[in-house]
């Protein structure tokens, strides 16, 4: 039992941080919120030559091997600086469901492209009816003589528009009819049929809805065997809540500071505002949920190679738990800063919408504890 | 990073559960499990006790030359979570977590030699004399006074939720013996034997039905300078010391999954009509459950920086408050859990010895005492409000 950090952790972590403090300032978030790409090509290419793109991935396809602690220690600099590169879409989410699915070919073909920075990618999953069911999924993948005919609607792609390739989730019929497997295919951003309607996303970056009409894909679009791949959507949803989760916790820790900060320097009544009980305890119940959402995101992260349902219960947990207290500490931060939190003109607001697009994801709260006791129930019966 | 346990540490494991399984009694273990207050019954308590004595086991947190086991971190922890699991008496801390490692940290080589193998195996029962009437949160404002006569104190004053009072030999007290302008350096660190002449014990009953916190009357009562700890006038230093402890010897989540399993095995058991199908009982349980999944790691982290020397700080204020906070909250859910057969709270103890049948199912007897008495969580040890000044000041330097 060791829960330090090795000194290369410690590294990563003082490399990450500083470069989100060096180059990611309020200029640059403002400069990207208006841009129609929403993130920095020049940045992503720093993330390719500092080895981020390919911390996560197996060392024989380019990566560096690195585990879900390494990624949270990454998604939490990145959510000091709310950072918004495409970095869950293409490597947390695009890249590990091919270097789990996909055949050799389909990881030798795409992998090193993600860790040099040539190749985004992005996860199109979720459906309206769905709502946050992983399992549900309406969207058809029929088999033709020369290979698949995909349609369906997909939602709250994360940074579809900026994708080389899109993994999207259908359900294989083949010439037997349905065949109650989810497939996972890997669709070229310019196969016809495709259509992207992007987004600015709630907190930075973009999303987008996706159509697809009849688009047609070849043989090897499907990744790996064609085997049922509700499982490793699973994996991969809960892998990425763990890594979304230690993001939230560097979102919440910058606004406490920013806050903590604020009330020490704003004046009222002839003192400053933290010389009131009630609101340095206020700040002490942020700081404490600050805290309980860093075990959270940690617990997660140790958690990802766990039995699914293991796996399955952390991952739900810490979703739930940070993001209830994400609501409080974002929420605690503009009723601290008063009117001037409600407002474009400081970033508390960003900060606050990023925490809040995190707590939406994959499902809330409610969803999170629900599908956390369903999980409890499940393994106390079996 | 690693959660598990490597070979030493999971045979050090079995070694515990061998030892719990040739020590623990039925009659310990069913007395602990329908024991609705903090401690439990001295008789149940200190065989227990004598038990792990026997072992070597009776100070875990203590230095190996005072009698300490000389575990590392990650033993007292398998050691504590082992033990909450197996549902073992809750012993008297006053003596080896409280007291003990005061004496060890500033006591005198011959208190040492006296009171420490006293507390390792159980001869002494130890009371803590630290809140009066007037002095709760603002312990430094405390009155009872302490005037020197020779080589004697002479004690006046009272002492309020002393918890076993009535059952202990002896009491660590802190009292006054000088008005300095700092309220803080005119108090000392005092052992007094329980039966000078002087002194006498009121019983409070608290709203669970328990008699557990009593107050103590000092009456002119002398107590030998030679039982003083420390310096004069430093007791507020060690009295701190050992609120640290108090706080911060949490290793608490372990006990609260077993306070919570015992909650969601009514909910799913016909004795509750099957609570748990309601989906707002089965949602609350995952949330008290992840709650204390957050403080287990949060007692993790501490526990590996004390593995490489540091100091976890204030984060003892983190962990008293949550402890308290989700104790609370399980016990709340458990008031929920049981549904009408909350109006029926059982007055006799203690509940291990019933000579009638009670009006309820005994899995059920501590639920409601234990709600009502838990109130005290977030009071004792520092209240809720004092954690949040503490965190504020030395976490956020507010």
């Amino acid at each position: 039992m060791d829960l330090n950090l090795s000194d290369e952790q410690k590294l990563l972590r003082e490399s990450a941080e500083r470069f989100v403090a060096e180059s990611y300032d309020a200029d640059h978030r403002r400069k990207t919120a208006n841009d129609p790409l929403g993130f920095s090509p020049l940045v992503w290419k720093q993330f390719a030559e500092l080895g981020w793109l390919a911390l996560p991935l197996p060392e024989e396809f380019g990566g560096l091997g690195g585990g879900a602690v390494d990624l949270g220690i990454l998604m939490e600099a990145f959510g000091r600086g709310l950072v918004s590169e495409p970095y869950v879409a293409t490597v947390v989410l695009g890249a590990a469901l091919i270097a789990r699915c996909g055949s050799t070919e389909q990881r030798q073909a795409s992998l090193p492209k993600v860790a040099d920075g040539s190749l985004k990618l992005a996860f199109a999953h979720s459906e309206r009816a769905a709502r946050f069911d992983l399992a549900e999924v309406a969207t058809s993948a029929n088999k033709t003589a020369q290979g698949w005919r995909l349609a369906g609607s997909k939602i709250a792609v994360l940074d579809g528009h900026a994708a080389d390739q899109i993994i999207v989730s259908a359900h294989i019929h083949d010439h037997r009819g349905p065949s109650g497997r989810i497939g996972l295919f890997l669709v070229q951003a310019t196969t016809p049929g495709l259509v992207i309607s992007d987004y600015p996303r709630l907190g930075g970056g973009r999303a987008c809805n996706i159509e697809l009409f009849d688009a047609h894909l070849p043989e090897d679009a499907l990744l790996g065997d064609g085997g049922d791949a509700l499982p490793a959507i699973e994996w991969a949803v809960d892998r990425a809540m763990a890594a979304l989760g230690a993001e939230a916790v560097g979102i919440m820790q910058t606004l406490l500071d920013t806050t903590l900060e604020y009330t020490k320097i704003r004046k009222q009544f002839g003192r400053p505002l933290s010389a009131n009980q009630v609101i340095r305890h206020r700040l002490a119940d942020m700081a404490m949920q600050v805290d309980e959402a860093r075990s959270m995101a940690l617990r997660a992260a140790l958690k990802v190679d766990a039995a699914p349902a293991e796996r399955a219960r952390a991952a739900s947990g810490a979703k739930a738990k940070i993001g209830k207290c994400a609501r409080f500490v974002g929420e605690q931060s503009i009723q601290l800063h008063g009117g001037m939190g409600v407002t474009e003109e400081l970033e508390v607001g960003a900060y606050f919408k990023r925490l809040v697009a995190f707590d939406t994801l994959f499902g809330g709260s409610a969803h999170h504890y629900a599908r956390h006791a369903l999980l409890g129930r499940r393994a106390v019966s079996a | 990073m690693d959660l598990s346990f490597n070979a030493e540490e999971r045979a050090f494991q079995d070694e515990v559960r061998g030892f719990i399984v040739k020590n623990l009694t039925e009659e310990m273990k069913r007395a602990t499990a329908l024991t609705p207050s903090v401690f439990s019954d001295p008789d149940i308590g200190m065989a227990w006790q004598r038990a792990l004595h026997r072992q070597g086991w009776g100070a875990p947190g203590w230095p190996v030359e005072y009698g300490g086991p000389d575990w590392t971190p990650a033993q007292r922890w398998i050691f504590e979570t082992e033990c909450a699991r197996a549902g073992v008496p809750n012993v008297n801390v006053m003596g080896v977590k409280m007291v003990g490692p005061v004496i060890i940290g500033f006591g005198s080589p011959e208190q040492k030699n006296f009171y420490l193998p006293r507390i390792l195996s159980g001869e002494d029962y130890w009371c803590q004399g630290y809140s009066e009437p007037g002095s709760g949160s603002d312990l430094s404002s405390l009155k009872t006074r302490a005037v020197r006569d020779g080589d004697d104190y002479i004690i006046n004053g009272t002492k309020i939720w002393t918890t076993h009072a009535h059952h202990a030999n002896r009491m660590f007290a802190l009292v006054r013996t000088s008005d300095r302008p700092r309220q803080q350096d005119g108090i000392s660190f005092v052992l007094i034997d329980m039966k000078t002449p002087g002194i006498t014990t009121r019983p409070i009953l608290t709203i669970g039905g328990d008699h557990e916190v009593n107050q103590v009357f000092f009456d002119d009562v002398r107590v030998p300078v030679a039982n003083r700890v420390g310096e004069e006038g430093k007791g507020w230093t060690y009295g701190k010391y050992l609120l640290e402890f108090e706080r911060g010897s949490g290793i608490a989540s372990a006990k609260l999954r077993e306070g919570l399993k015992a909650i969601a095995d009514l909910a799913e058991s016909d004795l509750t009509g099957r609570a748990i199908d309601s989906p707002d009982i089965a949602a609350r349980i995952s949330e008290v459950e992840v709650d204390i999944d957050a403080l287990e790691m949060t007692e993790l982290r501490v526990l590996s920086a004390l593995q490489t020397g540091q100091n976890p700080g204030a984060v003892s204020s983190i962990l008293k408050l949550r402890n308290s906070e989700i104790r609370q909250a399980v016990t709340r859910l458990g008031a929920d859990v049981i549904g009408h057969d909350a109006l029926a709270v059982e007055p006799m103890r203690p509940l291990y010895k019933l000579n009638h049948e009670p009006a309820i199912p005994e899995e059920m007897l501590t639920v409601m005492p234990e709600y009502l008495n838990g109130r005290a969580y977030t009071i004792f040890g520092g209240t809720s409000e004092i954690q949040r000044d503490i965190i504020a000041k030395m976490m956020l330097g507010i």
